[in-house]
């Protein structure tokens, strides 16, 4: 339904595009849909692997790269937004504890985007999960259908964002894989800030990728892999 | 009939774009004796009208010109009066580009503007009621919602904003 919905944009767009050249011959809009760089490929699937047995409870440094990289106030009330969250869990019947950072785990099938009234939730050829800002209107569907509680929304005006990363009042949010670093050939501020290096990401369809040979290497699980969601951040150890 | 109606409406606002304006197809067909519009399809007349009325719109004349603090400004990546005319065009297309296909043309981009415009003063182009963006945009009259979520500072100043904190 969301291809459909994009392509009678597009149709829409073109018409309205070449009724724009009849009136303003120097106008072309063909040249910005033609524009350079061939944008996100069907052919990567970006994730991440999490090693549990690296991550130090009491740790945070994954979480605070993330708040500093993306503008978020670091605060925890309920109405602020949480990208990625540290969680602790025990097994009461062996008394293993673990530590673990979640956030939006880059469904390849996304309930949130199946709920999206607008379109406005959506994943990326290359298997990041985004919300298209320009569309959500705030009805926050989409984080209810989240199994793994990753979104969050704006409920104050902001200001001061990063040039790179726009957030604003009234939309919902989530991890978006630091897709502004991944875009010009970098990795996601987390995986770049953890200090056990817990945290790899990389080309999952990349047989010669980190990632694709630790996966392939190591036994490695998605959490609630009984959604079939197929996420494509992959915990170890747990 | 309603060609009557049509014209004794227009008679009352004696303006002849109201009078296109408040006409149905059929009867602007009959009126303009556009027989050739008859056989292509209604979206195309309805463009095609859209047109007439766009070329229709009486233009005034310049009054004095909003003072801009242009920011670094030299040479842009269009043509000026282009660019004042379309630039919202180039965002809003390359908005759905960047976020949904991920191609980002940079020569095109938000940050590209805000770069070079932005105030050598403060680094930003909403700032002051003379901003670049603010200064025209209230002139116009026309709302400005890309700052809502966007940043209208430089990059390399928000840097230096953030490490300082
Ligand atoms: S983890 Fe939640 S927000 Fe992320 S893609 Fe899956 S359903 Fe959507
Ligand atoms: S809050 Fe926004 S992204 Fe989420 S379902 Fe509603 S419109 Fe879509």
């Amino acid at each position: 339904m969301s291809d459909m919905d994009m392509d009678r944009r597009n149709f829409l767009k073109t018409s309205v595009g070449a009724a724009a050249v009849a009136i303003a011959p120097g106008m072309m809009l063909y040249s910005v849909a033609q524009a350079k760089g061939e944008g996100a490929s069907s052919k990567v699937r970006w994730g991440m692997l999490i090693d549990t047995n690296q991550c130090k409870p009491g740790c945070n440094d994954c979480v605070t790269a993330c708040n500093n990289e993306n503008g978020l106030s670091g605060e925890t009330k309920a109405t602020d937004s949480q990208w990625i969250r540290k969680i602790d869990i025990k097994d009461i019947s062996t008394g293993r504890e673990i530590s673990l950072p979640m956030m939006c785990q880059h469904c390849e099938h996304p309930p949130c985007v199946d709920v999206c009234p607008t379109n406005a939730s959506m994943k990326r050829a290359d298997g990041i999960v985004l919300v298209d800002k320009h569309r959500c209107i705030g009805c926050r569907y989409c984080m209810m259908a989240c199994p793994y509680k990753a979104r969050s929304f704006v409920h104050e005006p902001l200001t001061g964002q990063n040039p790179d990363v726009p957030r604003g009042k009234g939309t919902v949010e989530s991890c978006t894989l630091c897709v502004h670093r991944i875009d010009v050939g970098g990795k996601p501020a987390c995986s770049e800030a953890c200090p056990n290096q817990a945290i790899v990401f990389g080309d999952l369809n990349d047989e010669n990728s980190e990632i694709a040979q630790k996966v392939r290497s190591v036994a490695s699980v998605q959490v609630r892999a009984d959604l079939r969601l197929n996420p494509g951040v992959r915990y170890q150890g747990i | 009939m309603n060609l009557l109606r049509d014209q004794s409406a227009a008679l009352r606002t004696r303006s002849p774009l109201a009078y296109l304006q408040g006409m149905s197809r059929g009867s602007l067909r009959r009126a303009l004796h556009i027989d050739l519009l008859a056989t292509v399809p209604a979206r195309v007349t309805s463009a095609l009208l859209l047109v007439l009325v766009c070329v229709a719109q009486p233009s005034y004349a310049v009054e004095a010109q909003p003072k801009l603090d242009i920011g670094k400004g030299g040479q842009c990546v269009e043509d000026t009066q282009w660019m004042r005319k379309n630039h919202m065009h180039l965002l809003k297309h390359g908005r759905d580009d960047a976020l949904r296909l991920g191609i980002r043309d940079e020569k095109h981009s938000l940050k590209t503007c805000i770069e070079c415009h932005a105030s050598t003063k403060d680094d930003s182009v909403t700032a002051r009621a003379d901003s670049f963006c603010v200064g025209c945009h209230k002139y116009e009259a026309v709302k400005l919602d890309c700052f809502e979520c966007h940043s209208g500072t430089r990059k390399s100043a928000w840097l230096q904003q953030r490490n300082a904190k």
